[in-house]
């Protein structure tokens, strides 16, 4: 039971159910991790739910394809065969992450939600601490130590729903970034077709290149607040990644940093006098997708995103902004360090990686099943008709990934070139916060501040986040 | 047409303290009613229960969450310690907060007092004198913009002020004037203006028909001129339904999360409205604590702004 000191006489006295549920002082809100493993393991009329960010015909379509097309009949028939009856529910969002993020934490705090939860990875240690999940073995018990998919999956992504060493959920895959650009764009500004920079120099003679087009913006690197996580990931830690520095090493988080001073001034560099980047298309509520389509119709030169633009914005099938020519104008780069040798452990490139997995709600009625669920929905078979359903993908599987991205260019790039020299976010409950401060500085200094000034300012933000006991590197 | 209940039509009498005065109905010992302080009790016991309920407790849930560093997730998510009066301290030295308390102010005084009252009292003005079919669809026009759901009308500004294909930019010629980045709190305010008139111009329409018609002949036989029949004949008698209408699109405004449609607080926090601001600490930072005290603020600032009116209008009256 959470907040329930002085006022709970009052509150029990006062409040009717709806009152108690509506101020998250509900007994059940997952306080305690996972229930009683056999609970209704036995049970012949089954009903779960899995909620996912992903809608028919708006955001990640054919991951909900996937879901209603693939899954849902295929456990439900599978299922019936065992003379269970399944009824699976899916729950749709097509909503900003944050949003979603906030909305599940909501569902999880009053003891509600899905039985399956499909969360960003980074979300786990605060969730986690938040009694929000479970340890899976907490909830399903020992079925989950047997799940013969854990050797499939490597350590890396299977760090990704990790907590304090026990696995909260199973990753649905990984994934890593690139500078994707325009070759029609860049052949009409003299770039050479399969340019690859190798210094942030490079990155901006090529803007400055592209900016003698007619209305074309150069390059975008996500800045400011409105793209959250977006900002953090696809700009701000793949450029400090490229000063050799990262977020959290050595037990203590990164403040003002040459490196963190260095990544504002490149994006001074790029939303400043030169105006390389479009600095109001930073600040719009809509900014992110309203880059994406302008990259779409050949507006935007160059976007630093992950394989995600690939897959599901400019996917000329299934993407929210298709490029029905994908394939033969859009090229792909390595991210480079600010010079060669200049990146972390000495690298001359880059790249961040996230994952994405799923989660049992620890008040789900039928673990068991939700469990099987979760299982079926990693397994091979699931992977495989995901990717035939959506195109390739990078997995969670070792034996799924070697066959399937054979046939896409950009997801074997990724796989063979990228992975291998990519790094991740710490996953620590108070990296979120963190990195909303790193979106603010972004954000002053794509609107005029000086890099210097801004790195005073998270190094004071992040004071306040972390405290500044000696746990800030500086 | 709509009648607005005045808001000094309470009864300030209560039950007669006779205990069992049902049965001498005629005589007045203020129990009218003849029901006796017991059954009085019982009749409203579930209005005060839901007040309770509904009311009540959440202020006082809200003024103990405000003691606690609880957050929507992370450790403080399952066991919030109590940190006293640090949210509140914390909250009123904090600049965001105080921007965004005069983001509020800025944008009540401009949209509501100033804009909504005065557009609402012109329109009323001049749909008195038009004919009745005319008076209708103009009526029915400002209505519209009232009772269209949020998110409708949100979109249709959207179209209306975007940047590249927007309709504002075609009318005006004025080609990539990204009016929500550049003029924002000017945007939100005429937005507001344009969702809320119609209340006002409702509200004014019913006081003007409330104004004795013998009153308007007798300034017109005086040779009264418009500036004059408003300032002697319509503004004594309609000075209440002024305060009124003042009062209601105040609170109206002061609460509004509308905008958070259209700028999402942005950019950069420049129309961080006080309720954007709260949503934005509570839900998207997650630090509900902190909301929770900042909401208690802006109760208490209702609270003086709703007993400031209430004084001046039961000043007026005798």
């Amino acid at each position: 039971m959470r907040l329930n000191t002085g006022l709970g006489a009052t509150a029990g006295l006062l409040a009717t159910a709806l009152v108690l549920a509506a101020c998250g002082s509900d007994d059940d809100g997952g306080g305690s991790a996972g229930g009683d493993p056999s609970q209704n393991a036995d049970a012949t009329e089954v009903t779960l739910t899995i909620t996912d960010n992903a809608i028919a015909g708006g955001k990640n379509s054919e991951g909900a394809a996937w879901i209603t097309d693939y899954v849902i009949p295929e456990f439900t028939a599978m299922q019936e065969a065992k003379g269970v009856d399944v009824t699976i529910e899916f729950e749709e969002n097509g909503v900003d992450d944050e949003d979603y993020k906030t909305k599940i934490a909501l569902d999880l705090q009053s003891g509600a939600g899905g039985d399956i939860i499909s969360i960003d990875g980074i979300w786990t240690g605060e969730f986690a601490e938040a009694g929000y999940i479970a340890p899976l073995t907490d909830i399903a018990g020992d079925a989950v130590e047997e799940w013969d998919g854990w050797e499939q999956i490597p350590e890396a992504v299977q760090q990704a729903m990790t907590f304090d060493d026990q696995a909260y959920g199973i990753p649905v895959g990984t994934d890593g970034r690139v500078i994707y650009f325009n070759k029609e764009l860049f052949a009409q500004a003299g770039l050479p077709e399969d340019w690859q920079p190798t210094s942030w120099e490079e990155i901006l003679e090529a803007a400055r290149a592209l900016k003698q087009l007619d209305g074309v913006t150069p390059l975008q690197v996500n800045a400011g607040v409105p793209m959250g996580e977006a900002t953090t990931m696809q700009g701000f830690l793949p450029l400090l990644a490229g000063t050799g520095e990262q977020i959290w090493a050595d037990d203590t988080w990164t403040g003002a940093t040459d490196g963190v001073t260095e990544v504002l001034d490149f994006y001074g560099q790029v939303y400043g006098e030169e105006e390389l980047g479009d600095p109001l298309l930073q600040q719009e509520a809509q900014g992110r997708d309203t880059s994406f389509q302008l990259f779409a119709s050949g507006q935007v030169g160059m976007l630093i995103e992950g394989d995600y633009f690939w897959r599901s914005v400019i996917n000329p099938d299934e993407g929210i902004a298709p490029m029905a020519n994908r394939d033969e104008v859009v090229g792909w780069a390595k991210i480079p360090a600010r010079e060669p040798g200049a990146g972390l452990n000495g690298q001359d490139f880059v790249s961040m990686s996230g994952g994405t997995g799923r989660v049992i709600n620890p008040n789900t009625e039928f673990p068991q099943q939700a469990w099987e669920l979760l299982t079926f929905m990693n397994s091979p078979e699931a992977f495989e008709a995901m990717i035939s359903i959506g195109g390739a993908r990078i997995t969670p599987r070792d034996d799924v990934n070697a066959e399937a991205l054979a046939g896409d260019p950009l997801m074997s790039f990724i796989a063979e070139e990228v992975l291998p020299i990519t790094a991740y976010r710490p996953a620590l409950a108070l990296y979120p916060q963190v990195s909303v401060a790193l979106q603010n500085a972004t954000a002053a200094v794509a609107s005029g501040t000086s890099a210097e000034d801004a790195a005073t300012a998270y190094q004071s933000e992040l004071e306040g986040i972390v405290g500044d006991d000696g746990s800030i590197a500086d | 047409m709509t009648t607005v209940p005045s808001p000094t039509d309470v009864d300030p009498a209560g039950p007669a303290p006779t205990g069992a005065g049902a049965g001498r109905a005629r005589i007045d010992d203020g129990d009218a009613a003849g029901l006796g302080r017991w059954r009085a009790t019982g009749f409203v016991a579930p209005a005060l229960l839901v007040v309770a309920v509904f009311l009540v407790f959440p202020a006082i849930w809200t003024l103990y969450l405000g003691l606690t560093n609880w957050r929507l997730t992370g450790l403080a998510a399952a066991e919030p310690e109590f940190v006293g009066t640090e949210n509140y301290t914390d909250a009123l030295s904090d600049p965001a907060f105080r921007n965004s308390l005069l983001l509020t102010l800025a944008f009540v005084f401009f949209s509501a007092i100033v804009g909504q009252s005065i557009l609402g009292f012109a329109l009323a003005w001049t749909a008195r004198r038009l004919r009745p079919a005319v008076r209708s669809v103009l009526e029915t026009v400002v209505l519209l913009a009232w009772i269209i759901p949020a998110s409708v009308v949100a979109f249709l500004w959207l179209a209306l002020l975007d940047r590249r294909e927007g309709t504002l930019n075609a009318l005006l010629g004025t080609d990539g004037t990204a009016w929500l980045l550049e003029y924002p709190m000017q945007s939100i305010i005429v937005f507001n203006i344009w969702n809320g008139t119609a209340f006002s111009m409702l509200l004014f329409s019913s006081a003007l028909a409330s104004v004795p018609p013998s009153q308007f002949e007798t300034a017109r036989m005086a040779g009264a001129g418009t500036f004059a029949t408003l300032r002697d004949v319509v503004l004594p008698n309609i000075r209440g339904h002024i305060l009124t209408n003042t009062l209601l699109i105040t609170l109206w405004t002061f609460n509004v999360f509308a905008p958070y449609l259209i700028t999402a607080g942005g950019p950069q926090g420049r129309t961080e409205i006080l309720g954007i601001y709260i949503y934005r600490v509570a839900l998207r930072d997650g630090a509900l604590g902190e909301g929770a005290a900042l909401s208690l603020i802006m109760i208490i600032i209702n609270l003086i702004v709703a007993s400031v009116y209430l004084r001046l209008l039961r000043e007026r009256r005798p």
